[in-house]
């Protein structure tokens, strides 16, 4: 690829994803309602899916990547549903869904 | 042809296990159609079968296989082998399997667990299909315990009865003994020749590689697997759990405990028969013939009337045992397919009788008359024609009188032994054979007189007695013509010109020259040359039987209680089953707890003053070490102690509960392990 | 500057931007409609990525689906009426220390290693593509995913359900 450094290849859609991927570590590590845990978790899927699908674009991977990336799509949903019912239940139990005051597990 | 049938064959009848144990319930009339019907097709693909392979008249075998698992350079496969005997096998497996389905549609009317009966006699007829079919012991040995299991089933199938469900117990755990025999018996060859298919192993053999290079692995190989046969087939010294397996339901009986089951053992040593050495064979000769003494005299003071046909049953099994050991090999396995015709036959029949006895002693309100007892029957002859006709083909055939099927294989079996002890003098195995010959006929004949003819015990029972439904009968009138000589032979005096004997050829020994028995040629021109006193003997003893039979039951000239008297010590034996169950609750179950009374003598005396002494022994140094210890060692204790507890209190803050919390420290521990190693 | 540059940096502004207000908005109605926007992102960046078919299915699935449930999430559990809205932080100095940190060093390793990038013809179609890959080489785990999705809807409605027949038993 014969371009300026400012022509998008490979390495810029890695770089958007990597900073996707840090904000939605951030999500996950700093917020207290399970929701925007999840919205993070969303963020991560996403940023590895970016991920996989310039590689299919740009190497050897072709289509194969892009295969990947729609089953982290479809398990995302899967995943999507079940952790918000997980989270219904959990708001049914403790009467709130804000993560630092479930600790039953505190040592 | 000879790859995809089987496996159809194979796996119909567990597909009608897995409909009927899931769906059976719920279909229109709990799904016998289903399970009937089944096994009625699995009946005419492998009579298709049976005829295309026999047919075509050739030895040949056809294998065909995939590898399972691959260990190493060792594979172990899957397959199926069909050569004549295991086409012949396949039939008369489905043949019974369908006429006791038939049967036990009116048998098990209104069974509380109707439907799962039948998913299980499925569950059966696959494992048994299974052991006919494969080519590959390790495969033979899984259906061979899937058999035992689903015996089991059907052994306890009434299992709030007590007394059934601790004969199903007993039948599985005496079998086990057998299966571990077997088991060893499999993988001595396995590690020797890395195999586990009958074609490979013989193939070594046949090489000149004997296990861990000695004949007397061999030897012991063989007899080790025999061993399984022991268990299953029944055979002294395991043959105790056959009488008390008749807790099952009848039809269970004829299918599982007289016509296929115990005839796995039979066809297993009829399959290994190649690599057996004259040892071994001379071992299972020995085995079959003790089996079938004991049975026989056992079931003459029987009163039970299932009780007597499981004696008989061992006895006839001791037949085939020592059939083969003796090398007539053909007339073994032709016993075999003969007696799994009349003895399911003697089974359903005594499966009527007892269907219209309970039928009657229901109508009576009488719930304390044994249904199964011969004493409580006589005279049901009127009453009951088509079970009585039948039931005395049967008992014809069993004691080998001429024009039925027993005869020609039993005639085969004594000329064999006879044969035998003329070439190496082995004389007691056709004296044996001839004696439960007579023997047989006797105590047959005693359970159909008894049963069907004279007075009866009470006129009332008899008065309720009515013949049995359809569905009952023709498997009966099926069975009985299966028990006629030209099925298998049209010479009525001797099967060796018909096509069984040509389908079913003794395969040739492959062991060293040196531990090989009588080759076959020997074998046979010595059969040939006492078959014709083998018959006449064999015709005279029966019929001496019979006769015998019929002066002290029928015509009471003698009386059975004096001939019991006369007998003495005999019958007493005899009645009490040779004592093996109790021997075996006095050595098994006592001997453990007589070892276990031993260790705690031990435990109490010797070991408690070992540490007695050692006790004041330890006083001493206590006092010394006492003083060593309030000091030194609590204090480091104590130390130790105090320091886990602050640091466990340190570490508890880290514990918070919070998932985000755990989470940071797992990125974090992360986060400075990728800086660290890259 | 052609389009397609014009357009990767666009949208990559709106990905990250919509990403960053909704990582730090206060209120997650705010931050659940920012999320919106990243997805539609990413999916414009699929696009740029000739990943057509995978666009359609991120904005179908994740705005459509995804994105729905958390907005219906956020209704059921929130307690008052505003006040819930608001989100609070934790962890917030370790948080961004680590967020930064594992950035940077992804950041690094992407652009230290030496990607074999290999010019693939550009795609007008993957659809067909995919179609045949789905049902030739990837038809096993395309029926996993099917029993997956299956048992998560099933899952998912036992535990709904057991929480209302809990709720009527309190009540």
């Amino acid at each position: 690829m014969s371009s300026t450094i400012f022509e998008p290849g490979l390495n810029h859609f890695l770089v958007v994803s990597a900073l996707l991927f840090s904000l939605g570590i951030m999500a996950v590590l700093s917020k207290r309602n399970v929701i925007m845990v999840l919205m993070g978790v969303e963020l991560i899927l996403n940023s590895a899916n970016i991920n996989l699908i310039a590689f299919s674009r740009f190497t050897e991977l072709s289509l194969d990547g892009q295969m990947i990336g729609l089953f982290v799509i479809i398990i995302a949903a899967a995943e999507a549903a079940v952790a918000l019912a997980i989270v219904l239940n959990v708001y049914n139990r403790f009467k709130t869904i804000n993560l630092d005051e479930i600790n039953l597990l505190k040592g | 042809m000879f790859t995809n049938l089987p496996i159809i064959i194979l796996l119909l009848p567990l597909l009608a296990f897995i409909l009927m144990i899931f769906i059976g319930n719920k279909l229109p009339r709990k799904g016998d159609w289903l399970a009937t019907g089944m096994m009625a097709l699995t009946l005419v693909l492998s009579v298709v079968l049976l005829i295309t392979k026999v047919g075509s008249h050739s030895a040949d075998v056809f294998t065909s296989s995939l590898d399972w698992v691959v260990i190493g350079s060792k594979t172990i496969g899957v397959g199926i082998m069909i050569d004549n005997l295991a086409a012949i096998m396949l039939v008369v497996v489905t043949l019974v399997s369908t006429l006791v389905h038939l049967f036990s549609i009116g048998y098990m009317e209104g069974d509380i667990r109707y439907s799962r009966y039948y998913a299980y006699l499925g569950l059966f007829s696959f494992s048994m299909l299974g052991i006919v079919l494969t080519n590959n012991i390790l495969l033979m040995y899984v259906f061979w315990e899937l058999v035992g299991i689903s015996s089991y089933l059907l052994i306890g199938h009434w299992y709030e009865k007590k007394s059934a469900s601790n004969a199903a117990n007993k039948a599985f755990i005496v079998n086990r003994v057998g299966d571990f025999g077997m088991f060893i018996g499999i993988m001595i060859l396995f590690i020797s020749f890395s195999s586990f298919t009958f074609e490979a192993i013989f193939d070594s053999i046949s090489a000149g590689k004997l296990p861990f290079g000695s004949e007397g692995w061999l030897t012991a190989a063989g007899v080790l697997i025999f061993s399984g046969a022991i268990g299953k087939s029944a055979q002294f010294p395991l043959h105790v759990w056959l009488p008390d397996a008749m807790e099952g339901p009848t039809p269970v009986s004829a299918l599982i405990h007289a016509a296929t089951m115990v005839a796995a053992g039979v066809y297993l040593v009829a399959r290994v028969f190649p690599m057996l050495t004259a040892d071994a064979l001379m071992v299972i000769a020995y085995i079959g013939a003790i089996t079938a003494l004991i049975a026989a005299t056992i079931a003459i003071t029987q009163f039970d009337i299932k009780k007597v046909l499981a004696y008989s049953t061992i006895s006839q099994l001791g037949y085939m045992i020592m059939a083969l050991g003796v090398g007539a090999y053909t007339a073994g396995f032709m016993h075999l397919v003969t007696h799994a015709a009349f003895k399911a036959g003697l089974f359903l029949g005594a499966g009527s009788v007892i269907y219209a006895m309970h039928a009657a002693l229901h109508k009576l309100h009488d719930h304390d008359t044994d249904a199964q007892n011969i004493r409580n029957m006589g005279g049901l002859k009127a009453k009951m024609p088509v079970t009585y006709w039948t039931f005395l083909i049967f008992t014809l055939a069993i004691s080998g009188i001429p024009l039925t099927s027993g005869f020609l294989s039993k005639d085969e079996i004594l000329a064999g032994t006879l044969a035998f002890s003329t070439i190496n003098g082995h004389w007691l195995l056709p004296l044996i054979g001839f004696t439960v010959a007579g023997l047989t006929a006797f105590y047959m004949f005693r359970l159909f007189i008894l049963t069907f003819h004279g007075k009866t015990a009470n006129e009332k029972i008899l008065g309720g007695v009515i013949e049995s439904p359809k569905v009952m009968t023709i498997p009966l009138m099926v069975l009985a013509a299966l028990s006629l000589f030209f099925f298998y032979s049209f010479n009525p005096f001797g099967a060796s010109s018909g096509w069984f004997y040509s389908a079913v050829v003794r395969p040739v020994s492959i062991v060293p020259e040196l531990l090989q028995p009588a080759a076959y040629p020997v074998f046979y021109e010595a059969v040939s040359s006492v078959h014709t006193i083998a018959m006449v003997l064999s015709i005279i003893i029966a019929v001496a039987g019979v006769f015998l039979a019929f002066l002290v039951y029928e015509k009471k000239k003698i009386s059975a209680e004096k001939l019991a008297q006369h007998a003495g010590f005999l019958y007493k034996g005899a009645t009490n089953k040779w004592y093996f169950d109790e021997i075996y609750n006095r050595v098994f179950v006592n001997g453990s707890h007589v070892i276990m009374k031993a260790l705690r003598w031990f435990d109490e005396t010797i070991i408690d003053g070992i540490v007695n002494g050692a006790a004041t022994v330890t006083q001493l140094f206590a006092s010394i070490s006492g003083w060593i210890d309030t000091n030194i060692v609590d204090g480091l204790v104590n130390g130790t102690a105090s320091t886990a507890n602050r640091a466990g209190r340190l570490l508890s803050y880290i514990q918070t509960g919070k998932v985000q919390t755990y989470l940071l420290f797992v990125l974090f521990s992360l986060l400075v392990l990728f800086i660290l190693f890259l | 500057m052609e389009l397609t540059t014009i357009l990767f940096y666009l949208f990559a502004l709106v990905t990250l931007g919509s990403a960053a207000i909704m990582v730090f908005s206060k209120n997650i109605v705010h931050s659940a409609f920012a999320l919106m926007f990243t997805l539609m992102g990413v999916a414009a960046l699929y696009v740029l990525l000739y990943a057509d078919f995978l666009a359609a299915t991120q904005l179908l699935v994740y705005v459509g689906g995804i994105l729905i449930l958390i907005l219906f999430g956020v209704m059921l559990t929130s307690q008052g009426y505003t006040l819930s809205f608001k989100t609070i932080t934790v962890n917030l100095i370790p948080a961004s220390l680590i967020s930064v940190g594992i950035a940077a060093l992804l950041i690094f390793a992407f652009l230290t290693t030496n990607w074999t990038i290999s010019e693939v013809a550009e795609r007008t179609d993957t659809v067909y593509d995919l179609g045949m890959l789905l049902m030739g080489d990837y038809i096993l785990p395309f029926i996993a995913v099917g029993v997956l999705l299956l048992i998560a809807i099933i899952g998912a409605i036992l535990m709904s359900t057991r929480l209302s027949a809990d709720n009527e038993g309190a009540s």
